[in-house]
């Protein structure tokens, strides 16, 4: 938020002047607004079992629209390009071919599901809703820390965040012009519904959610409230005849898109895990049928794989043949014995990641690990060179952050979110702020003790978005008339003021 | 029943949901001047005082803002404002003490008591909104569940609906004045409670003359303009069984049953295209017919509100 001389940096400058004439106190006050305010609706994550509300810090975190066109930018271009990988690793690999990526790569990724082959999507569509994790660095330049193509979660958060804080810092918004967020469930929807299978003019979609013990069943209900569609559990459907349908107090109703957040794994015990209760037996003959569309599609992860990430810059240049315009962190692949070496030798530096993991789960970071943490994981990288990465430390960017009545410099991320409904991918105007709440922490993920903070893309007042605009219509308008009120009160005036005159009266 | 406490029965209706009308009108509109970052704050403010009834003076060369609009309809001595609606409430309460439950009575005293002393002044106006909002459920609650289904219950209840009409036509009319991308819609819906229902009917995908349609015409929805017109005529059947001339023959002899279902047989029956078009002036009109339906229901029901005047015999 600040230069180095101490004054804030450009973006930040109103919000400064409205946070500054705040006492502490007042800060108190907004501060336990917000909370129950999360509270009070509901807004949670499940952590082992416990509804809790996800912690939001009053501090919005500001991007201004030249930063922000530049990430937009990037994070369309990276979607685009891990379309074109995924429709090639399971089509004619000429990516494999052509030598930008070897095919043992491709196999040996654990999210690689052979029955994805021969799913073609209808309107060419894998990736519908894509969340891409940037830092930034010390230089201030955004860099893309990990993709996530399979199930990104975190999009509830930004437009909650948004409609709280707007309620309990309403002095700065009216100064900034902020891009609105609540689009995202119109865009979901129109391109969920151009995913439908060919023919379908009013196609019906569905949520699928693993249930309410999910800890992102808050947002799955959001979602599909905001979409106005059904929110659907793997009880809920059945297939036959190669369909997919749904029970409904008025029979079976056909579904025609799946906006699935549960795993592949639990998708279909027929194909994936027999013991899955989550999903529905069928649902992918009837996806290879053409009869029903899933989004996002099956066998993702192999382009959210850590290890291919390394690859996605020469990915970029491949099939787009353009630049990167959002630059990778530096990785080491361990695969390659030398690059090992001198990885092992450095691990109380580096930043370790196992490739298909997601959540913050199994990083190991090297400056904060005892040793015999890091003798374990030495052993670990030697015997399963494939199944991990390392990366530097970066010094992730700050935000000053409310703890305990005053801001504090703490690390935070930022996940933006693309929706690609075929014609166009559009990068939702803020994303997700994630903000690691212990001082010093670099991890900001929820799991492990992280908030979040609202994101404001900051528009050119002179030049509105795209939505068409409608004059004021004042010239029209007669005014109305003023609402009738009950001629009795008045005289009830009068009959107070007579015996206000005569005070014996009443007591007759 | 005396015509007095009838009239009072009424006026509770009305002013109560004319409170809870008025907060729904101005939550959506604060909530658009901090979201919508385009959007003109002196054009729209002046637009939604207009729709209210307290048109600003066009010569008037400096802008209005967003406060001074919350002063005037929420917390000023203004008649309609939100404080002086729900201190009416009470008042007419107060006047029909016999009648009115002590549970109500009680509520509505300690809802006037809040307001009156200005303590919201400090607070955010989203608060406010909300509580008020509350205050009018719990007595609402309380009357549907605590008072007979009698006479009085139908004063009351034909009051809240015809005010919920002229309510919901304002707040249509104040988005079509307003103007702005049309991102004001899930607001407007939002803010009567609508948002789910209308997407569940619609889908999200719906475009903004569905929302205008969901609030005017969904038979089901109720605080669209025509439930409220239906609830408003079912109470005058209720009221006019014991007349004469059974409401089940002539209806058209109770001028606001024909004022009111003129009104809704224009909306329902005329194409929406048309009426979108030029959604001001039906908004007006049925506004108009609200108030008209009002005074009929006055002369019918409650005569003699006028104070005698005694004049002096000619020799």
């Amino acid at each position: 938020m600040y230069r180095p001389d101490g004054t804030p940096r450009s973006g930040y400058t109103s919000l400064h002047q409205s946070l500054a004439r705040l006492t502490g106190e007042e800060l108190r006050t907004r501060v336990e607004t917000l909370a129950r305010t999360y509270v009070d609706q509901g807004v949670t994550f499940d952590l082992g079992g416990e509804e809790r509300p996800f912690p939001l810090d009053v501090v919005p975190r500001i991007i201004t629209a030249a930063e922000w066109g530049v990430v937009e930018r990037g994070v369309a271009q990276r979607v685009k390009a891990l379309e074109a990988f995924l429709a090639d690793a399971y089509g004619a690999r000429a990516s494999v071919a052509a030598g930008v990526i070897p095919l043992r790569l491709l196999l040996s990724s654990a999210h690689f599901h052979r029955a994805a082959a021969g799913i073609e999507p209808a309107n060419g569509v894998r990736v519908h809703v894509a969340g891409i994790d940037l830092v930034r660095d010390s230089e201030g330049e955004f860099r893309v820390l990990e993709d996530n193509v399979r199930v990104p979660s975190g999009v509830s958060y930004v437009l909650e965040n948004r409609n709280s804080v707007s309620q309990v810092l309403p002095e700065a918004f009216s100064a900034e012009p902020i891009r609105p967020v609540g689009e995202y469930p119109f865009r979901l929807l129109n391109a969920l519904r151009a995913a439908a299978p060919e023919g379908r003019s009013d196609p019906t979609v569905v949520v699928l959610t693993p249930g309410i013990f999910n800890s992102a069943y808050f947002e799955h209900a959001l979602l599909a409230r905001t979409m106005g569609v059904e929110l659907v559990e793997g009880s809920d459907l059945l297939c036959h005849d190669g369909s997919l349908f749904m029970r409904t107090t008025r029979g079976e109703r056909r579904v025609d898109v799946v906006y699935r957040r549960i795993d592949d794994e639990f998708l279909d015990p027929v194909t994936f895990r027999a013991d899955s209760v989550l999903g529905c037996p069928g649902l992918l003959t009837a996806a290879r049928a053409g009869r029903v569309t899933l989004a996002n599609a099956v066998g993702n992860g192999v382009a959210d794989d850590k290890l291919v990430y390394t690859y996605v810059p020469d990915l970029i240049r491949y099939f787009l043949g353009e630049e990167p315009i959002l630059p990778n962190v530096d990785t080491w692949r361990l695969e390659e014995p030398d690059v090992r070496e001198q990885v092992l030798d450095r691990l109380d530096e580096l930043v370790v990641k196992p490739v298909d993991g997601s959540g913050g789960k199994g990083i190991v970071i090297g400056p904060d690990a005892s040793h015999a943490e890091l003798d374990e994981l030495r052993s670990r990288l030697v015997a399963d060179p494939r199944g991990w990465i390392a990366q530097p430390v970066v010094a992730l960017s700050t935000v000053p952050t409310v703890i305990d009545d005053h801001l504090a410099p703490r690390h935070v991320d930022l996940r933006p979110f693309a929706v690609n409904s075929g014609e166009e991918v559009w990068v939702l105007p803020g994303g997700l702020t994630r903000v690691a709440l212990p001082e010093g922490q670099l991890v900001v993920n929820s799991s492990q003790g992280g908030g979040s903070k609202d994101t404001w893309v900051l528009g050119d007042r002179d030049a509105p978005p795209t939505m068409p605009m409608r004059a004021p219509r004042t010239a029209h308008a007669q005014p109305m008339a003023e609402p009738d009120v009950n001629p009795d009160d008045s005289r009830g005036h009068q009959q107070q003021q007579q015996q206000q005159i005569n005070p014996g009266r009443s007591e007759c | 029943m005396l015509s007095r406490i009838a009239e009072s029965l009424f006026w509770i209706g009305r002013y109560l949901e004319r409170a809870d009308g008025t907060a729904r009108i101005l939550d959506v509109q604060l909530r658009l001047l901090l979201e919508d970052p385009w959007l003109d704050e002196d054009a729209s403010c002046r637009a939604l005082l207009s729709v209210m009834g307290h048109p600003v003076d066009a010569a008037r060369v400096d802008p209005v803002d967003g406060r001074e609009m919350l002063e005037l309809l929420a917390q000023s001595d203004a008649p309609s404002s939100i404080v002086s609606s729900l201190a009416a409430a009470r008042e007419n309460a107060r006047r029909a003490r016999e009648v009115v439950s002590t549970e109500m009575w009680e509520s509505l005293n300690t809802t006037r008591n809040e307001v009156v002393a200005g303590r919201w002044r400090s607070r955010s106006p989203y608060r406010l909104f909300a509580w008020v909002r509350d205050r009018v459920a719990v007595v609402t609650g309380i009357v549907d569940a605590t008072m007979s289904r009698d006479q009085a219950w139908h004063f009351l209840v034909l009051g809240r609906y015809l005010e919920r009409a002229d309510m919901t036509a304002r707040l249509i009319a104040a988005q079509d004045a307003r103007g702005g991308s049309g991102a004001g819609w899930p607001l407007v819906l939002r803010s009567c409670g609508a948002f789910e229902a209308f997407l569940r009917t619609y889908g999200a995908a719906a475009s903004e003359d569905r929302a205008a349609e969901f609030l005017l015409l969904d038979r089901l929805f109720p605080r669209s303009v025509v439930h409220a017109l239906l609830e408003a005529d079912a109470c005058l059947a209720q009221l006019s069984t014991d007349e004469a001339y059974s409401a089940a023959r002539l209806v058209g002899r109770d001028d606001a049953r024909r004022l009111l279902g003129r009104a809704r047989t224009e909306l329902e029956y005329r194409p929406l295209a048309e009426v979108y078009a030029d959604l001001g002036t039906h908004m007006d009109r049925v506004q108009r017919v609200c108030s008209a339906a009002s005074d009929a229901v006055a002369q019918r029901f409650f005569p003699g509100g006028k104070a005698t005047a005694w004049v002096r015999e000619h020799s």
